[in-house]
């Protein structure tokens, strides 16, 4: 450290050198970034194990400085409840897109949640399938065009957009659900917060904890990174909308 | 000497599950086979390991996945439609490395079929069921003693290899009840540097992944798999055989069928028909060598293949015995077990040719 300066950030420990193949804006380097913080601020590498996706984040083990293991596309929460029946003490969290837990996945993630697995769910929803190339998603907004909804999401012919937050909140073994964003930087910071949150109910072993973040996709929504934000602001927010939907009551002091 | 106790094929699995150090077992309900779960279940208080019982064959096997790379001794068994569904997940434990045991205790098929017992996955099972250019090690168990062997043999070589290992049993094997001899419980103990326990100041992280998205990486994994698998075929192959030394005629079977086919090996021999059995125990990796050797004895006439399926061990037969000899085949499928007298008469129309 030079003389007279004073340090006041760092990249974490927990997040490698590697440097991240996301496209700019992508909230994907916000979230990894955000969890990696908190899991050197509650001294956990020792004892986290993560598990990656089939989307975009599938190479997240590349920059999470930690144990993974990469599940086939859809499986994380069955995977993340294996490793966690194995290491009831450890932190286990999966990462996964819409696509892969609202889609193909979507009964492992409701199980999990039902039996009340006691990891975190890091719930990436950009509303579209980012790997594959601009597919629709279970969480494609009503009227939103992509590349298999060439004219706009019709719910006549595939239904309404999936609100996985609020649908989970409703299990009765499930802990603490919140939907958060990085579209601005007060909402980073709630993201941070709520993830700490949802590690610490996890390590006291309250239940399933499940954190959605309403998030982008520049390269696939055709638009810039500013964009972006203002479409998360302008129609994201409006039917995804963010709060706590679930917590544990707090003890009285 | 072990406990003599008179069980079921599947609860000798079970029990034997336990005693080898199973830490979890997840699966999902199919029947002819869903005694372990249920005995595991009984069992649970008494022991230390994990019971669950998934929402489906996918999740099972995707448990096993998480469980078994977190260092887990893990179990699952199921029946042929429930195998089908697990066969993604096999494929990825192949690449990724990750060892497990699985029971496929086979009914017919194909679609939702019988649930009588059947030999129609031996395709599936030592082909590759999944995708890619794998294998996994398939031991075939003929009584109920070796439903229990089998268990302690599969969790020892899918550990030593880092593999996944099938019993491929079927539905009479698992439902009938014989007197066995369980093994003594071993202690477990997991030496599995490799697997996802949390990232140590004094190692790298472990990472468990199927995906190397260079050709060139992919390539490279491949070798060292195929590397892998050239080094079971050296070392692990099983069979046993029975009054071959001077037979004229080898039967070849596994499993249930190699029952049948030994009293068949038995009624003609008093007739006067020099037979004999060549029973895999292992049908991958496959007994090839031994096969060849048969196939070089100028006293063998024939081959005949004997299965519960339309003919598929006996591609295998063929390809190592290689032309020298004749090899035949009779098969019944969808759930009907052949009888001795059936075995005889298809030997003795192939002995006036
Ligand atoms: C069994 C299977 N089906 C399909 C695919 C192809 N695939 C890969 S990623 C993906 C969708 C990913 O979308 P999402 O989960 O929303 O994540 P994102 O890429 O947007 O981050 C699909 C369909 C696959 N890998 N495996």
């Amino acid at each position: 450290m030079k003389e007279g300066y004073e340090l006041i950030y760092q990249r974490p420990k927990t997040l490698t050198d590697t440097r991240m193949h996301y496209c700019p804006g992508c909230f994907h380097s916000t979230m990894h970034k955000l969890m990696m913080e908190v899991v050197e601020e509650m001294d956990l590498q020792e004892n986290t194990i993560g598990v990656c996706p089939v989307g975009c984040s599938v190479f997240a083990y590349e920059y999470m400085n930690i144990d993974v293991q990469e599940a086939a596309h859809g499986r994380a929460a069955a995977v993340a409840t294996g490793i966690k029946r194995i290491h009831p003490d450890k932190l286990v969290f999966s990462y996964q897109g819409d696509g892969d837990l609202a889609a193909i996945g979507t009964a492992e993630t409701i199980h999990a949640c039902n039996r009340g697995e006691n990891f975190t769910f890091i719930f990436i929803n950009n509303g579209i399938y980012g790997m594959t190339g601009g597919q629709m998603a279970p969480t494609t907004l009503v009227g939103q065009k992509t590349s298999t909804s060439p004219y706009g999401r019709e719910p006549a012919k595939v239904g309404l957009p999936l609100k996985m937050a609020e649908i989970v909140s409703r299990f009765g073994r499930v802990a603490y659900v919140e939907r958060v964003s990085c579209n601005t930087a007060a909402n980073a910071r709630k993201a941070k917060k709520a993830v700490r949150k949802a590690f610490e109910y996890q390590l006291q072993k309250l239940g399933t904890t499940f954190i959605e973040v309403a998030s982008n996709c520049p390269s696939q929504w055709k638009c810039t990174p500013e964009e972006s934000l203002d479409w998360i602001k302008d129609h994201v927010l409006p039917y995804f909308p963010l709060g706590v939907f679930k917590e544990p009551e707090k003890k009285e002091k | 000497m072990g406990e003599i106790k008179l069980m079921k094929g599947n609860e000798a699995l079970a029990e034997a599950a336990i005693r080898a150090g199973m830490q979890a077992y997840f699966g999902y309900p199919i029947t002819p086979q869903s005694e372990v779960i249920e005995y595991l279940a009984r069992e649970e208080p008494k022991h230390n390991y994990v019971l669950l019982q998934a929402e489906s064959e996918v999740a099972a096997v995707n448990m096993m996945y998480g469980a078994g790379g977190a260092g887990g001794r893990v179990l699952t068994t199921t029946s042929s439609p429930g195998f089908s569904l697990m066969q993604e997940g096999v494929s990825y434990m192949t690449c990724t490395e990750i060892p497990g045991v699985f029971a496929n205790i086979v009914r017919g098929g194909p679609g939702l079929g019988t649930i009588q017992p059947s030999q129609g996955d031996y395709f599936q099972a030592v082909k590759g069921g999944g995708h890619g250019d794998y294998h996994v090690i398939v031991l075939v168990p003929n009584s109920v003693q070796e439903m229990a062997d089998h268990v302690f043999l599969a969790f020892e070589l899918a550990d030593k290899y880092r593999i996944p290992a099938l019993i491929l049993s079927d539905g009479a094997i698992g439902q009938m009840m014989e007197k066995l001899e369980l093994p003594d419980p071993v202690p477990y103990k997991p030496n599995k540097p490799w697997a996802t326990t949390g990232k140590t100041k004094d190692r790298e992280r472990n990472i468990l992944t199927s995906l190397y998205i260079k050709s060139e990486d992919m390539e490279i994994k491949n070798i060292h798999l195929q590397k892998k698998f050239r080094e079971i075929e050296a070392n692990e192959v099983r069979f046993d055989e029975y009054k071959t030394e001077d037979a004229e005629v080898i039967i070849t079977s596994y499993g249930l069928t190699s029952r049948v086919a030994k009293k068949a090996v038995d009624i003609g021999r008093e007739q006067g028909i020099k037979l004999g059995l060549f029973r895999p125990i292992t049908v991958w990796p496959f007994p090839k060598g031994r096969i060849a050797e048969l196939a070089s004895r100028d006293d063998i006439r024939f081959f005949i293949s004997i299965e519960m399926s339309a003919g598929q061990m006996v591609e295998d037969i063929q390809l190592n015995v290689c032309g020298k000899k004749p090899v035949h085949f009779y098969g019944r499928m969808g759930g009907i077990v052949p009888t001795p007298q059936e075995i005889l008469d298809t030997v003795q129309s192939h002995l006036k040719e």
